[in-house]
């Protein structure tokens, strides 16, 4: 009789918990809801971004959901798990790079437990990934770069129509006649460093034209004119250029393409050939124009230690100290790009720098409204700064 | 027409180069790659055209014993070593090989400690250039002297350990006042100035780019 009683009871223990487990400690998650699939906006048509509302039993109680894996399915396949590992406890988005140019997929959101069981989400409707034709987040620096435009095209037909413009002077660059007639007098030569950019950074481009400006005031004196360069592009040009202003100064005699050479594209071998020559040939006038990193201090005191002139200008700003400390002039900001339109007196270039300060003084004035009005809390001019891509 | 070609090439390029910016699709993405994927094979012939230039200068100045010629021979054999090592690393590896084992030896042995050199003197031009900049003759100079000052004291640890021992035990006054100052001048005068010229260099390049679309500054393309 004992032994039947016992065995009844273990039956009954056992329908309770096992009736207990199915209600009241059931292990499954509740699923993670709101589940949205969507073409990501903006971009080339590989990807579909995915957004749900977390589980309710995100972090918290005997269920805890510790992160949640993402499926997809194609229109003749099954659901497969895109997610490399599971996106931890609180995630709510998941950006689907595997998209492009594929079918409608159709996703689901699955939460997984710390004990390891799962429940999924309604699957969302089927979505396709879709190039975009623009980027509708540039907006604003698209509108400012149309404005920029505008306002230079209308300067340019200002300076067409034959008003004079006024440019402040700029002291670096009234030097460089100076410098080179200091040369001349000495009868040493000088150095023109172009940096280690290549031809597609704007500051190696404006370090080229004030090279043309250079090499117009030594033709016209008959100086040597030296230009190491790190770069063979560069090279290329500035041989070029020094040859069109020989020729155009009535003296193509006194161009030799060995005046502009390549030395070495790596930067401190570079610098280490550089500061070589500048210490042996002692040139009267260096010009460090273009871009430079931290070779600018070791090419510009070398230039000091054998009392050269030095007229330095660079796109960099982290360079700037170290060329105003070691050289006698120093190009800063925009002046290096205005080099070109205020040395050949240009008038339609002189009407870009005119464009060029206008817009200058409208992003003072708003950075200045902009930073009063923050103080109150009112915030939309600086919204229009903010980086939003 | 020989410089109208390149002046329409170069304006019609960059006006696609600009659009293509503000244009995500593949399309436009694939169109940047292959103008990339120009430029370097546009390098890899500038290249020949530079090391050219590079052995020519230097046999010339052998052959005719002109100044410092012995510099020469350095340059010309750096030239002929490199890749002779390299070649004879791909010949006893019977395929092409980047890090063979000559080619990493001179390399990590001749190249790599000359180049640090040349980057450590960068620490004693700091100094020289710094003893000129902070002689207190002007009274732009004496700001920049009590700058540098206040910055050095920030970032050496006596610096605070001194300010916390001695003044900093005033009540009116916090511990670490060095760190505080200096991180002070960084952020607020230092980033102000910063980002003037940023500003300046943004506005400058764009016009620049502008007068080299509308073909205005042909510095580019050699005079």
């Amino acid at each position: 009789m004992k032994i039947e009683k016992m065995l009844q009871r273990i039956v009954v223990y056992a329908l309770m918990l096992s009736l207990g487990g199915s209600i009241g400690f059931s292990q499954q998650p509740a699923p993670p809801t709101n589940v949205n699939a969507f073409d990501t906006p903006n971009d080339n048509g590989a990807s579909v971004t995915i957004t749900w509302n977390k589980s309710a039993d995100d972090g918290v109680g005997a269920k805890t959901v510790i992160g949640y894996n993402v499926l997809r399915k194609s229109p003749d396949a099954e659901f497969e798990v895109i997610t490399e590992s599971p996106l931890k406890a609180g995630a709510t988005r998941y950006v689907d790079q595997g998209a492009k140019g594929g079918p409608a997929y159709t996703y689901i959101v699955r939460a997984i437990t710390a004990s390891g069981s799962t429940v999924d989400s309604v699957a969302t409707a089927p979505v396709k990934a879709v190039g975009n034709w623009y980027h509708t987040k540039k907006t604003t620096l698209l509108v400012a770069i149309l404005f920029f435009s505008g306002v230079t095209l209308v300067f340019i037909q200002i300076s067409r129509g034959g008003k004079k413009l006024f440019i402040r002077k700029i002291a670096g660059l009234d030097a460089v006649e100076e410098a080179v007639g200091r040369a001349t007098e000495m009868g040493r030569p000088i150095f023109f460093v172009p940096g280690i950019g290549q031809l597609d950074s704007p500051g190696t481009i404006a370090g080229i034209n004030i090279f043309e400006a250079v090499a117009g005031y030594a033709a016209a004196d008959q100086t040597k004119l030296k230009a190491p360069c790190a770069d063979p592009i560069v090279m290329n040009v500035m041989q070029n250029s020094l040859k069109e202003v020989y020729q155009a100064a009535g003296r193509p005699d006194l161009f030799q393409s060995d005046d502009v050479y390549f030395v070495n594209d790596r930067q401190f071998s570079y610098v280490a050939a550089v500061d070589g020559m500048i210490t042996r040939e002692k040139p009267a006038a260096i010009f460090l124009q273009g871009v430079f990193y931290a070779e600018s201090l070791i090419l510009s005191e070398v230039g000091n230690s054998v009392g050269a002139i030095q007229i330095a200008g660079t796109n960099q700003d982290t360079q700037l100290p170290f060329f105003i400390t070691a050289c006698d002039y120093t190009l800063l900001g925009e002046e290096l790009y205005a080099a070109s339109a205020y040395i050949k007196g240009d008038p339609l270039q002189i009407g870009t720098l005119k464009a060029q300060d206008l817009v200058k003084l409208i992003l003072f004035v708003l950075m200045f409204a902009g930073t009063i009005l923050a103080l109150f809390d009112i915030n939309w001019i600086l919204s229009i700064f903010e980086r939003k891509w | 027409m020989r410089r109208q070609i390149p002046i329409w090439i170069c304006g019609v390029l960059g006006l696609l180069l600009v659009i293509q910016f503000f244009v995500p699709h593949q399309i436009s993405e694939d169109f940047l790659d292959k103008s990339n994927d120009w430029f370097r094979i546009l390098m890899v012939f500038a290249f020949v055209i530079g090391i050219g230039s590079l052995i020519r200068l230097h046999t010339r100045r052998i052959s005719r014993r002109g100044e410092n010629w012995r510099y020469s021979i350095v340059v010309i054999a750096g030239i002929v070593i490199m890749p002779l090592v390299a070649l004879i690393d791909s010949i006893s590896a019977r395929e092409f090989v980047t890090n063979g084992m000559w080619f990493e030896w001179f390399y990590f042995n001749f190249y790599v400690p000359l180049d640090a050199t040349m980057f450590s003197l960068l620490a004693f031009f700091i100094a020289s250039a710094a003893y000129r900049a902070f002689r207190t003759r002007t009274l732009d100079a004496t700001l920049l002297l009590l700058a540098g000052i206040a910055l050095m004291i920030s970032n050496a640890p006596f610096g605070n350990i001194f300010w916390d021992a001695t003044l900093g035990k005033l009540p009116f006054l916090p511990n670490g006042f060095p760190t505080i100052l200096g991180d002070w001048i960084l952020v607020v005068p230092g980033m102000a100035a910063k980002r003037a010229i940023l500003i300046g260099l943004a506005l400058g390049a764009i016009s620049q780019s502008l007068r080299i679309l509308l073909g205005l500054d042909r510095a580019w393309m050699g005079g």
